[in-house]
């Protein structure tokens, strides 16, 4: 009886300092008329089972998926900076003929280091980054399936991008370019371990790929909140659905080419040797046969961004629901289909051509239906000029100018002359900066106050976006006539006859005016955190179920689950909405629903914090990268991966089912833990 | 609230304005400037198939600038047309929109992807129409010209059936105006990608396939290309040039190309041979009516009549020569030739003999 | 922390395993032919004095080793020593060793050519290139870090990579080659 008193107290500290939680309760649950004095003991409750505690070691367990979405999205970030820095360099260095900036060497290291970090480093991770974070919160619910695996994800990534720099840094970093043509990546013409880190990072992150989209498809699937069937998934959510798919038929082929180069490199094996009965043209197809889908896993995630944000902003529902969900499908289809137009000039038999070059036109296609149905969205629309539609409408502007210099390159003869210059180089930047960058800076100031529960500057947002714009265009729009005047990529200089040199200064100060465009993002974002405007749970007014719970969301993310009743699942709702009720509060709890309905289909006890992923990721990495140096190293390297593997999947004492820490020991610790915050 | 909202709104349309005009006037330039640019442009073509491709591109450039332009109009009337309305986050979204407008935009965006998929396939025909007059070159009877690329430098060999006709050169390839030749491209050990931006598109060459390239070129002159698939340290140095020339001036050359090297006429050049012969050139180096006979690197039987040294990035004078044969190193860091350090007045005896290899 | 201690372990690893291992040597200075020690033809010495066998630091460079692959490619060792087999010369990829295995008894044999028909290439080859050389030579009976040897090239192969094959323990000195054979 004591004991009880005690917990109903200890509660009350708990919730007074959570007063968003609380109010947001009382918000979505107004339906349910339950005691106050109830409710705030079931979110104490709540907030004991699926908080993390404090502390390293828990910092290290957690399995929130906002945690580790937001660790994922930073990670990325500062991997996006690292990377624009070397791009910065690499611009400096081209910014007059024959400059001596850089050597060879060092310029060969930095351009492979650049790609490689964008790519794998930042693109891939961040859009899954954004789906791990929105994804659960979009659907409506407690946490993302396979909580354990996404903090697998996020550390094995992570392992991966540090050792990746820890050897740029020693002088070990690849330098054959993010493509790593055999036989130049090669064990005759590559020595040393420099390809050997390249193609490790690869694994590395396309098992961080491959697990979150796992997690992904599964929370998308049977996560959803009861009402939201198949018909009213959010574009969003939709975008990351087909992403994850693209990434899981996409990333074995890039596995099983950077397997076969460690393995011609480290045990000499001939999958890549002519001589031998090899072929070098295999990795390009194999490499390649990922690479270009790669392109559209950046960017249909970016189309989520683009809907939510065109949505909420022109106070009206997407045009072409759809329309716009088919098309971002056949993206997807179709973006298996145009590997080949990287090769067009390795000498392809005329009908091969010919196929591929009209299934690079089709995909112009369904990118067409978007920008048509987004503008048409537009057009009946409200338009409110936030930061967010600001970086939409740059999008635009950029991506189709990107686009339309794609379509010329789907012709072979056009292709064969563009192929590997700068105006190729101008193409991909419009595209991915254009069609995944802009719209991720978008989410950024969409979503921020989510995240934060503080609102990022207005006024810093728009110089911000203007800054980055001006800078873009002005780095970018001159390399389209570089290419045109026969300047190849991936060179460390240029002779001064060539007549280069104006075109590539202008493109260096226009690189200069992008970084102090992403320096006022970092400013803005540093400043806001502490200082910005309060957001309240739903600052935009926007529809989605994320912004139905507190900003930023509580570790359980909602009270109770909300029901969905229509596409727009906010602007539909009624005041007597529904909710889901009799889940267990001292369990981790989530409701699973059909796969197509969404109708109630059981309820699942998600897995608890567990340190074991950590080591599994950190055994994973010791042996990869041990690996390159002595095989041995698979052979020790398997045995703390097997028994951290043991470790994770331990099973529970029968008995010790959702029995957590007793409530009193919990209050006590989070007493602690509040104090230690005060202080 | 409305009031900035609309400020920032009119900024942000002066914005698109300004970036439209930015962009029209970059374009613009990239327009006149392209055409009368370089030895090595794309859209200077000297030969039918840069110009058929140029042509392609000019097509492509056209529709998709409207294309673009009409994207953008497009956009800016949907946000101009917002101006008229009330502007707030707060105010209740348009969950049901008015459905006669639904159906006409939905009409609108049919017809827009209508003519999308038409212009494509317009596209598609003039591409495949363009890739098969590229093919029309070929022909058995062309002068063939086997070009083979090494890190970093082209190793060009003039085919004959009569095996005393061939000969080596290296960077440089000359070819008859108004003739096609065929070009067989192999690689002995990365992938390089042979392209005379002038002439026509690029094709890659790659260790263990032989591939093929037709070349012809209608005007006389001197054509720089460029190795353009990424080929390790110095790819940013692996160049040549094509010297297009009249038939009777390209036989004449043919011709002296595949004389050997001329004795050396005095005594400072015969000693120039003696060092030659007794340095390290003489692993690498061949010259023909010499003891020089290794191929690993070019063929240096004419080197005198060549227009570059290095791959086509210096011109080729007694000076470049000298610091080249030095120490190549401080000039092409990681090219293939060691420093030879010699007493000066051999160096002088090795220029003087080797400028006398016309 | 636990971030920084992973740095720091991943650093250090790295650190030691790495050494000279990556450096693209385009302009260094080769190590000294003055440290070369050719064999000796007699036992005695005055002094008693042992001579210090100099390392050849181009045995941790890997781009080092691999230059010096191509070099005996191009500068036609394989003629006669085949890939590391031998023919007219003597295998290379064995433990014996008739005018001894040390690297700087390796240079000297290159430099100063050998009786039987081992060339002189003194002049010929740049010294950088013959230390080059005496390392991949080494490589080849598994004699240097295998993280640094040479892997397999775009050829036929004909036998293991130099990364993959055991160390021969270098064993006495003398004999002949093949080529100084009488006659059967």
């Amino acid at each position: 009886m004591k004991a009880e008193e005690n917990t109903a107290q200890n509660v009350e500290t708990t919730t007074g300092s959570h007063e968003t939680t609380a109010t947001t309760g009382a918000a979505s649950a107004q339906a349910v008329l339950a005691l106050s004095l109830m409710e705030d003991q079931e979110h104490a409750e709540l907030e004991r089972t699926w908080s993390d505690e404090p502390g390293l070691w828990n910092w290290l367990r957690s399995v929130d998926h906002k945690s580790i979405g937001k660790r994922y999205i930073v990670t990325a970030f500062i991997f996006f900076l690292l990377g624009g820095l070397l791009a910065l360099i690499m611009r400096l260095q081209l910014s007059r003929p024959e400059n001596t900036l850089l050597g060879p060497d060092q310029y060969n290291q930095i351009f492979t280091m650049h790609g490689t970090t964008m790519m794998f480093l930042f693109a891939i991770p961040v859009m899954e980054a954004m789906g791990i974070y929105l994804v659960p919160l979009m659907l409506g619910t407690r946490n993302i399936a396979f909580p354990r695996l996404a903090a697998f994800s996020y550390w094995i990534y992570l392992f991966g991008g540090i050792t990746l720099y820890v050897f740029f840094f020693l002088n070990i970093g690849p330098d054959t370019g993010w493509f790593s043509y055999v036989p130049l990546a090669g064990p005759e013409f590559s020595p040393g371990k420099r390809v050997d880190i390249w193609s490790q990072l690869i694994n590395f992150t396309e098992i961080a790929a491959l697990a979150a989209s796992i997690e992904l498809i599964a929370t998308t699937f049977k996560l959803r909140a009861p009402g939201m069937s198949v018909n009213r998934i959010p574009l969003f959510v939709w975008a990351m659905l087909v992403m994850s798919f693209m990434v899981i038929f996409a990333m074995p082929a890039v596995m099983t080419s950077s397997l076969f180069l460690t393995l011609d490199r480290l045990v000499g094996t001939h999958f890549f040797n002519q001589a031998e009965g090899g072929d070098p043209l295999l990795w390009q197809h194999l490499f390649w046969f990922f690479g270009h889908p790669e392109v559209y896993i950046i960017f249909i995630p970016a189309l989520g961004f683009v809907s939510s944000i065109i949505q909420t902003f022109s106070r009206r529902p997407n045009f072409g629901y759809l329309a716009l969900v088919l098309s971002m499908i056949a993206t997807g289809f179709i973006g298996f289909g145009l590997w080949v137009h990287h090769m067009f000039a390795t000498g392809l038999p005329q009908l091969g051509e010919s196929f591929f070059t009209a299934a690079t036109m089709m995909i112009a296609i369904p990118s067409g239906v978007q920008i048509f149905c987004w503008i048409a969205t537009l057009w009946s629309g409200r338009p409110q000029f936030k930061t967010p539609l600001l970086f939409v409408l740059g999008f635009f502007f950029i991506f189709v100018l990107g686009g339309l210099s794609g379509v010329m390159q789907a012709s072979v003869p056009v292709n064969l002359q563009v192929h590997d210059t700068f105006f190729v180089v101008a193409h991909f930047h419009y595209v991915l900066i254009g069609g995944a960058v802009f719209p991720l800076f978008g989410a950024f100031y969409y979503w921020f106050p989510k995240m934060t529960g503080r609102m990022l500057g207005e006024r810093l947002g728009r110089w911000n976006f203007a800054l980055l714009f001006v800078g873009f265009n002005l780095t970018f729009f001159p390399m389209h006539q570089l290419g045109l005047q026969g300047m190849p990529r991936r060179v460390y200089t240029y002779l001064p006859g060539t007549g280069w040199g104006k075109l590539n200064m202008l493109a260096t100060a226009g690189g200069v005016v992008m970084t102090v465009g992403v320096a006022l993002f970092i400013l803005n974002a540093l400043w806001s955190r502490r200082r910005g405007r309060v957001a309240g749970d739903n600052p935009w007014g926007a529809d989605t179920l994320e912004w139905a719970t507190s900003s930023p969301p509580p570790s359980y993310n909602f009270d109770y689950l909300p029901i969905v009743q229509g596409r727009e699942a906010l602007w539909a709702r009624t005041d007597d909405a529904p909710v889901v009720t009799g889940l267990r509060t001292n369990c981790r709890d989530v409701l699973l629903t059909k796969t197509l309905d969404a109708e109630p289909d059981n309820t699942m006890s998600l897995p608890s914090p567990s340190i074991w992923p950590v080591g599994v990721a950190f055994s994973a990495a010791v042996t990869f990268i041990g690996s390159c140096f002595t095989p041995w190293a698979l052979v020790w390297g398997a045995i703390p991966a097997f028994i951290s593997l043991v470790g994770w999947g331990w099973p529970k004492p029968k008995d010790d089912k959702c029995d957590l820490t007793p409530v009193d020991e919990w209050s006590e610790e989070k007493r602690r833990k509040e104090a230690r915050r005060a202080q | 609230m409305s009031a900035p909202a609309r400020s920032g709104m009119s900024a942000h349309a002066r914005r698109l304005v300004r970036d439209a005009l930015r962009a029209c006037a970059l374009a613009c330039y990239a327009l006149t400037t392209a055409a009368c640019t370089g030895s090595q442009s794309i859209l200077n073509p000297a030969g039918p198939n840069a110009g058929n491709v140029s042509r392609l591109w000019w097509l492509m450039f056209y529709v998709c600038a409207a294309v673009f332009l009409l994207v953008i109009a497009f956009l800016a009337a949907a946000l101009a047309r917002t101006r008229r309305r009330t502007n707030k986050l707060t105010d209740a979204p348009d969950t049901e929109p008015d459905a006669g407008r639904e159906r006409r935009m939905r009409g609108v965006v049919t017809g827009a992807v209508v003519v999308t998929v038409i212009i494509l396939f317009v596209f598609l025909v003039a591409s495949f129409t363009t890739s098969r007059s590229l093919y029309a070159l070929s022909d058995p009877n062309n002068l063939r010209i086997k070009v083979n690329g090494q890190q970093w430098w082209w190793q060009v060999e003039y085919e004959n059936d009569v095996a005393s006709q061939t000969f080596k050169t290296a960077n440089e390839i000359h070819i008859p105006v108004g003739q096609t030749v065929t070009l067989r491209l192999t690689s002995s050990d990365v992938i390089h990608s042979f392209w005379v931006p002038n002439l026509g598109g690029k094709r890659d060459l790659i260790p263990g396939h032989e591939t093929t390239l037709w070349l012809k070129a209608d005007k006389a002159g001197t054509y720089r290309g460029q190795c353009a698939e990424y080929c390790g340290l110095q790819h940013a140095h692996m160049a040549f040039v094509v010297v297009a020339e009249p038939v009777e001036q390209f036989n004449a050359w043919m011709e002296a190309q595949r004389r050997p090297a001329a004795p050396p006429a005095n005594a400072e050049q015969q000693r120039g041979q003696q060092v030659f012969l007794a340095s390290p050139c003489v692993m690498c180096h061949t010259i023909r009516g010499t003891d020089a006979g290794a191929s690993v690197a070019p063929d240096l039987t004419h080197l005198a009549s060549r227009q570059t040294i290095a791959a086509g990035m210096l011109p080729n004078t007694r000076g470049h020569l000298g610091g080249w044969v030095s120490n190549s190193q401080e000039l092409k860091p990681g090219n293939r030739m060691p420093p030879i350090p010699l007493a000066p007045e051999d160096l002088q005896a090795l220029l003087s003999y080797l400028e006398s290899l016309k | 922390m636990m971030i920084a201690a992973v740095c720091g372990v991943v650093s250090a690893l790295c650190l030691v395993a790495a050494c000279k291992r990556e450096e693209r040597g385009l302009r260094v200075d080769p190590p000294s032919s003055a440290r070369v020690n050719s064999k000796t033809l007699s036992e005695l010495r005055p002094g008693n004095v042992q001579p210090i066998s100099a390392p050849n630091e181009f045995e941790q460079n890997a781009f080092a080793m691999n230059e010096g692959k191509r070099l005996y490619e191009w500068y036609n060792c394989v003629g006669c020593h085949a890939h590391g087999g031998g023919g007219i010369g003597p295998p290379l990829m064995d433990a014996k060793w008739i005018y001894g295995g040390a690297p700087e008894q390796i240079f000297a044999t290159i430099v100063e050519g050998r009786p039987n028909g081992m060339p002189s290439f003194r002049g010929k080859i740049p010294d950088y290139q013959v230390w080059q050389l005496a390392a991949y030579v080494r490589s080849m009976s598994g004699q240097v870090s295998k993280d640094a040897s040479p892997s397999r090239d775009d050829d036929m192969n004909v036998k293991k990579p130099e990364q993959s094959t055991e160390q021969q323990e270098p064993r006495g000195t003398g004999g002949v080659p093949k080529s100084a054979e009488r006659p059967q």
